[in-house]
C-alpha cells in the first residue's frame, strides 16, 4: 500500500465525503480506487445513527422546533453515515437550491426536502428539477403557492432558470413569464388547513406537520406558451424537459459540480473536465451519478494539481474534524452546539443568507470566521480523550518504539491527519514548538499524560494551519 | 457637539419579541385590563411616566433615566405588512428590507461608511458568538467576542504557559505573506488580523477601572465588556449584543419581570459607568425587538403580534414619547395587534444621520422622516 495510494484515497474521500481516518483509508485502498468510487456513487441502505436513538437522547431532535436542533439532527447523519457522498451531495443541493427556515418556520418540510435530495440527488437532473418544483418547502420559499392561473407570481419561474439551471443571460423576461405560467397550479395540498392552524398557534404559524404537494388543474393555465423558442400547451414538467436539453444547463450543472467537488476556481486544466462532464450529461440522459463518475475518474481529479484547491466549507470542516476525532458518534450532550458552530463560521444549515445560497471558496474566510474554524477544530483534535485522537496516539506509540525527533513527530502527525503538507515556515514553527517541549517518548504512555498532551498539541497546531483549511 | 468620530451606538436586541403593552403600560385604559385578564400590570404597580402610561415595575433604573430626560420612547414602531415570524421579522429589522430578502446588514453598511478602508478591525464589535445579520456585510470585518476575557485563539487551553507557547507557534505559522499562493496569503492575512484584534481587545479589561458594580447576569456582563472596550478607546463605534428570550407565550408575568429586572439593571449600571467616564454624551443606547405581542393574552402569556416599542437612551437624547401610542380599540387594532404608526427605518435614519453624520438613505434603502430625539 503506497503512500501515493493513501494520499489519493484521502483526496477522494475529502471531496466525495467528509474525510477519513487512516484506518478507513487503508480499508478503501485495499478495495481499489474505482471500486470505492462506485460504492460512493451507489449509496444503499446507509448505516447511520438510528432515529430512535437520537430521539431517546435528544428530545429537541424529536420535536424539531429549534433551528439548531434541526441542523444538528442532519449533522449526526453526516457524522455517522456509511454513505458519505449521499450526504455531501445533499449538502451541495442544499447550497444550490438553498431553502431557508426563516420563511417557513417548518423544520419537517425542510428535512423532507433533504430526504428528496437523497432520493434523487444522483439520478436524472430532469427528475430532480420536477421533484424540486413539487417540493413543499421550495413552493413556500419561492412563492409558487401564490402563482395562479389568473395572476402569476414569477418568483419560482425566474429562479428555476437563473439560479437552478441555465444561469442568467440565456433567456428573456418573457421566457420567465411563460415558465411561471406553466407552473401555475403547482401548490400545497394542505395550505388552508395550515393557515387555520396558524391563526390559532402563532408561534408555529404553519404548525408542526409537513405540507404536501398538490396539483390543481383548475388553477393551472393550460393555454399555449412559447418558451425558449418552442411553442405548446406546456405544463411544468414540459418546461423542465426543455431546460435540461439546453447546453447552458449542462454547462451550469457541470461547473457547479466541478467547483464543489474538484476546485473552487476553474483553471485551464479543469475546462476539459467540465466539457467531459457535459458530454456525459447528455450521453447518460442527464444523470448526475454518471457526471460525478466522469469527474472522479478523470486524470485531472486524480492528479496532485487538484488537491487542496478548495476552501473547506464550514459544515464540511466541522464534520470532517468530528469524524477524524471520533467524537459525536454516540448521542452526545450538547450536540446542537455543532450546528451553532457552523453558524458562527458563516454556514448555518437551513439558514442560507439569501436565495442564492452561500458564497463559497475564499469568501468563507474572514478574521472572525477563521478564529471560529481554528478554535473548533483545535479543540476537537487537541483533546486526547477523543477516540480518534487516542487512535492516532496509539498508532504512533507502536511505531519505532514510540520515540520521535521533533521533526519526525510533526511529519507523522501531518501524515495521519491527511496526509497533507505545510509551507516551510509553518513546518519550522511546528518543529520548533515540539523542540521546546523536550524529548518525545510515547513508550508506556498513560491517558492524558504530558507526552500525550504534547501529541495533542501538535495535532491542535497542525489543524490550526492555513493548509488544513483546504480540502 | 461632540466629535462625531467618538460617537457610539450601543445596540441591545431584545430577542424573541418583547411585549410592548406590559413594558409601557397604558394603566388608565380600561381596554388594556379587558384584553389582559390574566397578565396585566396593576395601576398601582406601574412606574408612571404620565397620567396614562407607566413602565413595568422592574424598570426602575430606566425610569430614573426617563426622569432625567435621557430616554426617548418610540411607541408603535414597525413596518408595513407586519410578519409574525420571528426569523422573517428579525431579518427585516437587520437588513432594513421589508419586501425582499436583504443581504446586507444596516450596521454593516454603516461600518463600511464610517471606515471605508477597513483600517480598524474593531469599528464594530459584537458581544456574543457568530454575527448578527445587522452587522453582516461583505468585506466588513467585525469582531464577535463571546467572552472578552478569553477572546482569541485556543481559548480552551487553560494552562497559560502552554497557551502562550501555542499562540506563539500560531503567530509564526500565520507569519509573513508567502507570495506564492493567493489563497494561503489571504488565509494568512485573516489569521494575523484575528490575532491583532485579540491582542488589542485583551488590553481593555486591564485598563479598565470603575466604581460601578454590574450584576452577574449575561446582559450586565456584556454591557460591562462594552464599557471596557469603549473606555480603552479602540475606535469602536458600533457595539451590539442581544438578550432574551422575550418570547413569553407562557408564564409571562414571571419571565418578563425577570428579564426587565436584568436589562434595566444592566442599562442603569452601564449608564452610570458612562457618566463616571464622561462618555454619556457620546453614546446612544438603542434597544429594539422584532415585534410586539398580541393585545389579548392567552391565559398565561401572549402570542406574536406587531407594533412594538423601542428605546433610545443617552445624555444627548431629548427624552420623551415619540411615535403615537397605538390604540387598543377593537376597530383600530390590526387583526388583534397594535397598529404600527412609524417605520423602524425612521429611527435608524435619525441615528445614522443626526448622530453618526452619515447618509442614511443608502443604508436603510430609502428616505424616511426623522425624529427629533437627537438634535441635528
Amino acid at each position: 500500500m503506497s503512500q501515493q495510494d493513501i494520499a489519493l484515497m484521502a483526496h477522494l474521500l475529502r471531496r466525495a465525503g467528509f474525510g477519513a481516518t487512516r484506518e478507513e483509508l487503508e480499508t478503501c485502498v485495499a478495495k481499489g480506487y474505482d471500486a470505492v468510487v462506485e460504492a460512493l456513487l451507489h449509496p444503499t441502505e446507509a448505516q447511520c445513527m438510528p432515529d430512535d436513538v437520537i430521539r431517546r437522547y435528544h428530545t429537541d431532535m424529536a420535536e424539531l422546533r429549534e433551528l439548531n436542533s434541526v441542523g444538528a439532527y442532519w449533522m449526526y447523519r453526516m457524522i455517522t453515515t456509511s454513505c458519505p457522498l449521499e450526504e455531501k451531495l445533499a449538502l451541495f443541493w442544499h447550497g444550490l437550491f438553498a431553502t431557508g427556515y426563516s420563511k417557513l418556520n417548518q423544520a419537517r418540510s425542510l428535512l423532507n426536502q433533504i430526504e428528496m435530495f437523497r432520493h434523487h440527488g444522483l439520478g436524472s437532473f430532469a427528475t430532480l428539477l420536477v421533484e424540486l418544483s413539487k417540493d413543499p418547502a421550495m413552493i413556500i420559499w419561492l412563492d409558487n403557492n401564490d402563482n395562479h392561473k389568473e395572476a402569476i407570481n414569477e418568483n419560482y419561474g425566474r429562479e428555476l432558470l437563473e439560479l437552478f439551471s441555465m444561469g442568467i443571460g440565456h433567456y428573456s423576461e418573457q421566457d420567465i413569464k411563460e415558465c411561471a405560467r406553466a407552473f401555475t397550479g403547482w401548490t400545497l395540498g394542505n395550505a388552508e388547513y395550515m393557515a387555520v392552524r396558524a391563526s390559532k398557534d402563532s408561534i408555529w404559524p404553519y404548525s408542526r406537520i409537513a405540507w404536501h404537494f398538490d396539483y390543481r388543474d383548475h388553477d393551472h393555465d393550460d393555454g399555449e406558451k412559447t418558451f425558449l423558442g418552442q411553442t405548446g400547451r406546456f405544463n411544468g414538467a414540459d418546461i423542465v424537459n426543455i431546460i435540461v436539453q439546453r447546453e447552458e444547463t449542462a454547462r451550469f450543472l457541470s461547473t457547479r459540480l466541478f467547483q464543489f467537488f474538484a476546485a473552487d476556481e476553474v483553471d485551464d486544466a479543469g475546462k476539459p473536465v467540465i466539457d467531459a462532464m457535459m458530454q456525459t450529461y447528455f450521453d447518460s440522459g442527464y444523470e448526475i451519478r454518471a457526471m460525478l463518475r466522469t469527474l472522479f475518474r478523470s486524470a485531472y481529479f486524480r492528479s496532485e494539481q487538484a488537491r487542496f484547491t478548495r476552501v473547506k466549507g464550514p459544515v464540511e470542516l466541522v464534520i470532517g474534524a468530528v469524524r477524524l476525532a471520533g467524537s459525536y458518534c454516540q448521542p452526545t450532550f450538547g450536540a446542537d452546539q455543532l450546528a451553532r458552530h457552523t453558524m458562527y463560521m458563516g454556514q448555518g444549515l437551513f439558514q442560507p443568507p439569501s436565495v442564492e445560497g452561500w458564497h463559497e471558496g475564499l469568501e468563507w474566510v474572514d478574521s472572525g470566521t477563521l478564529l471560529e474554524r481554528v478554535n473548533f477544530v483545535a479543540s476537537e483534535l487537541g483533546n486526547v480523550s477523543n477516540p480518534g485522537v487516542r487512535n492516532i496516539i496509539n498508532r504512533l506509540a507502536a511505531e519505532d518504539g514510540g520515540t520521535f525527533t521533533p521533526e519526525a513527530l510533526v511529519d507523522r502527525c501531518l501524515d495521519l491527519l491527511g496526509p497533507f503538507q505545510v509551507a516551510e515556515d509553518t513546518h519550522t514553527a511546528l518543529v520548533g514548538f515540539v523542540a521546546r517541549q523536550g524529548a518525545v517518548h510515547l513508550q508506556g504512555h498513560q491517558p492524558g499524560d504530558a507526552t500525550e498532551q504534547l501529541v495533542g498539541d501538535v495535532l491542535r497546531l497542525a489543524t490550526a494551519t492555513r493548509e488544513f483549511q483546504l480540502a | 457637539m461632540a466629535n462625531q468620530s467618538k460617537r457610539a451606538i450601543v445596540v441591545i436586541q431584545l430577542a424573541g419579541a418583547n411585549d410592548a403593552l406590559n413594558t409601557v403600560v397604558p394603566y388608565t385604559n380600561g381596554l388594556y385590563y379587558d384584553f389582559r385578564p390574566h397578565i396585566s400590570i396593576a395601576p398601582e404597580a406601574v412606574l408612571p411616566l404620565d397620567a396614562h402610561y407607566g413602565f413595568h415595575p422592574e424598570m426602575g433604573p430606566v425610569k430614573a433615566l426617563w426622569d432625567q430626560g435621557k430616554v426617548a420612547l418610540i411607541n408603535g414602531i414597525g413596518y408595513p405588512n407586519p410578519d409574525r415570524s420571528h426569523f422573517r421579522s428579525m431579518d427585516i429589522w437587520h437588513t432594513a428590507e421589508p419586501t425582499k430578502i436583504g443581504t446586507e446588514g444596516w450596521l454593516g453598511r454603516a461600518i463600511r461608511e464610517l471606515d471605508p478602508q477597513g483600517g480598524n478591525v474593531l469599528t464594530g464589535v459584537h458581544f456574543g458568538r457568530g454575527l448578527p445579520r445587522s452587522l453582516a456585510c461583505k468585506g466588513v470585518p467585525v469582531a464577535s467576542v463571546g467572552n472578552l476575557a478569553t477572546y482569541g485563539v485556543f481559548p480552551d487551553l487553560k494552562d497559560e504557559a502552554r497557551r502562550l507557547d501555542a499562540l506563539e507557534t500560531f503567530s509564526q505559522m500565520y507569519g509573513g505573506a508567502q507570495g506564492r499562493d493567493v489563497v494561503l496569503d489571504v488565509l494568512g492575512q485573516n489569521g494575523r488580523d484575528a490575532l491583532k484584534g485579540a491582542d488589542i481587545l485583551k488590553t481593555a479589561p486591564a485598563r479598565y477601572t470603575s466604581t460601578v458594580q454590574y450584576e452577574a447576569n449575561p446582559i450586565a456582563q456584556s454591557l460591562k465588556s462594552m464599557a471596557q472596550v469603549m473606555f480603552a478607546d479602540l475606535g469602536t463605534q458600533l457595539y451590539y449584543t442581544l438578550y432574551g428570550s422575550f418570547d413569553t407565550h407562557g408564564g409571562e408575568l414571571i419571565a418578563h419581570a425577570k428579564l426587565w429586572q436584568q436589562v434595566a439593571g444592566a442599562v442603569g449600571s452601564f449608564y452610570a459607568d458612562l457618566v463616571e467616564h464622561g462618555r454619556e454624551n457620546d453614546t446612544l443606547i438603542f434597544i429594539w425587538t422584532e415585534f410586539g405581542r398580541r393585545i389579548r393574552d392567552n391565559g398565561t402569556g401572549t402570542d406574536h403580534g406587531s407594533g412594538g416599542t423601542a428605546f433610545v437612551i443617552g445624555g444627548a437624547v431629548n427624552g420623551g414619547m415619540y411615535g403615537e401610542y397605538p390604540s387598543l380599540k377593537p376597530e383600530e387594532q390590526l387583526n388583534g395587534d397594535l397598529h404600527y404608526n412609524n417605520d423602524f427605518r425612521s429611527t435608524y435614519a435619525t441615528m445614522l444621520e443626526r448622530w453618526l453624520g452619515i447618509p442614511a438613505a443608502p443604508i436603510v434603502n430609502g428616505h424616511f422622516e426623522q425624529f427629533d430625539f437627537v438634535s441635528q
